[in-house]
């Protein structure tokens, strides 16, 4: 197959992270973000968040899912700009500002978590 | 049930308008009527002028696609009752340059199957001897599916990503393109992804699934065209991890 | 047809797609609230960030990044996030079964298995995420 293109690789990060944010976001923000601060329910208490953070496993199924959300934000706002603002002509900076950020969100995720 | 409907219909003539307007026909209601039925009586019986295609009035050769209250519609298969009390509106497939009143014009369309290579590919022919390509009932479950495209272009006209970008291959072709790639008797995968891995091909598409919601013959385009891209995907990955494999 | 040659070319009727093609149907605007659920999906994972960058500091940033979570414009904000990263949720699962046909033993595997084995899977691991951040 020719390089000549490289959304297969697009196309492959945005599936993962379709999959990932799909699984695990809506029960990461209903707690964290809804139940939590609206008082419904405890909010985990620091020890508890700090020994799942320190689990390595657990920080790099964090940033597996951070990484991979964020291409998959890329890769749809991307044509979402493309096709529903009709700005395809601005494809070059479009694709540094998206991917672009989406690389920097990870490098940030990155530097959270795996160091 | 009322006895008459109201037909607003798309006028065109290029060579007295710069644009389309609006003609209103008032026709009868019969309960076995289609719109294709109201159109014919319009032009027998009202206006010899209006100008359409059509030829099979049963659903299978494709030529009387037409937008009806703005969906992409067969219009020999899409029942006049089901839009009492009225008024209908019908104007030209969406997407296509109008030609002339409900008649679009479907070149690139045409050049753009070619392109696909919808017929079957082989590295080499089998000799007449050898006998007849043979193929299971399941084989030809694989890609039947896709083979019952009667080129309507409902799904060209449904598709927001052909209306915004006319180099986009487009659904049927795609599907056309995978019920040969999916033919246990065609070679022609390679050939084919050469064209339809690019951003013109699958790439463009995102999915937005209206293609397969208008096709009258449940080809199921989209669906099609995501399985390209998952196998188009995998074959990139293959060819950055096994650069040396051959075809 | 040979383009030069037909008379009227230059005349057949081009209409150019509105700006606002996603709004002239129901189907084409859930399309883009559905391509617009990324941007909260990427909403998310920067609070995630948040959370864990409050974490790593100890409990005293962790205390901050509570109260700062449950200021009325972030918990809105989430609240909407969170029925968008939904809509991404049971779109994605309902859609996935279009792209991926698996065949097993010679039979394709029939959709709706394939979309309750997402919904399945969504359910598992949404309850070993209940339970390790809220068990004990």
């Amino acid at each position: 197959m020719s390089t000549r293109t490289n959304e297969p690789l697009a196309w492959l990060l945005f599936s993962a992270g379709g999959v990932m944010a799909a699984m695990t976001l809506p029960a990461l923000l209903l707690i964290l973000g809804v139940a939590v601060p609206l008082g419904w329910i405890a909010a985990p208490t620091y020890e508890r968040l700090a020994w799942l953070l320190a689990n390595p496993i657990v920080r790099l199924a964090l940033f597996v899912v951070c990484a991979t959300s964020l291409l998959h934000w890329a890769h749809r706002f991307r044509y979402t700009l493309y096709d529903g603002l009709q700005l395809k002509h601005l494809h070059e900076g479009i694709n540094f500002a998206c991917y672009g950020g989406a690389i920097l969100g990870s490098a940030v995720a990155a530097y959270l978590l795996l160091l | 049930m009322a006895d008459r409907i109201t037909l607003q219909v798309a006028r065109y003539r290029p060579e007295e308008q710069s644009a389309p307007t609006f003609q209103e026909y008032e026709v009868p209601v019969q309960k076995d009527w289609v719109i294709l039925d109201a159109l014919n009586h319009v032009k027998d019986r009202i206006d010899g002028s209006l100008s359409f295609r059509w030829s099979c009035r049963m659903g299978v050769c494709g030529s009387c696609g037409m937008t009806v209250n703005g969906v992409p519609k067969l219009t020999c298969a899409t029942f006049l009752t089901d839009y009492a009390p009225g008024p209908v509106r019908v104007e030209p497939l969406r997407n296509f340059p109008v030609i002339r009143d409900l008649i679009v014009d479907l070149g690139d369309f045409m050049r753009k199957l070619v392109g696909v290579k919808p017929w079957l590919v082989r590295k080499e022919e089998k000799p007449i001897s050898e006998g007849e390509y043979r193929q299971s009932p399941a084989e030809l479950d694989a890609y039947k599916q896709f083979s019952m495209c009667i080129n309507c272009m409902l799904c060209y006209s449904a598709c927001p990503i052909y209306g915004l970008d006319p180099k986009f291959v487009g659904p049927a072709a795609l599907a056309l393109a995978q019920r040969y790639n999916l033919d246990s008797r065609d070679q022609g995968g390679p050939e084919r992804m050469e064209e339809l891995s690019t951003h013109e091909g699958v790439w463009g598409c995102t999915f937005v699934g209206e293609c397969t919601k208008v096709c009258p013959k449940n080809v199921d385009p989209a669906g099609a065209i995501q399985r390209y891209k998952l196998e188009a995907a995998l074959d990139w990955v293959k060819g950055v991890v096994m650069p040396w494999g051959g075809r | 047809m040979n383009e030069a040659t037909t008379p009227f070319h230059s005349k057949w009727y081009r209409e150019r797609t509105s700006t606002y093609w996603w709004m002239s149907s129901w189907p084409y605007f859930l399309f883009i609230v559905r391509e617009v659920s990324s941007v909260f999906v990427a909403w998310t994972v920067v609070f995630l960030l948040k959370l864990v960058n409050g974490v790593s500091h100890g409990a005293d940033w962790y205390q901050a990044f509570l109260h700062w979570a449950s200021q009325p414009w972030v918990i809105a904000l989430n609240v909407a996030s969170l029925l968008f990263v939904l809509f991404h949720a049971v779109t994605w699962f309902n859609l996935a079964p279009a792209a991926l046909v698996v065949n097993v033993g010679g039979r394709r595997v029939p959709g709706a298995l394939i979309v309750g084995g997402n919904y399945g899977a969504w359910v598992a691991a949404s309850a070993l995420i209940a339970w390790a951040l809220l068990g004990s």
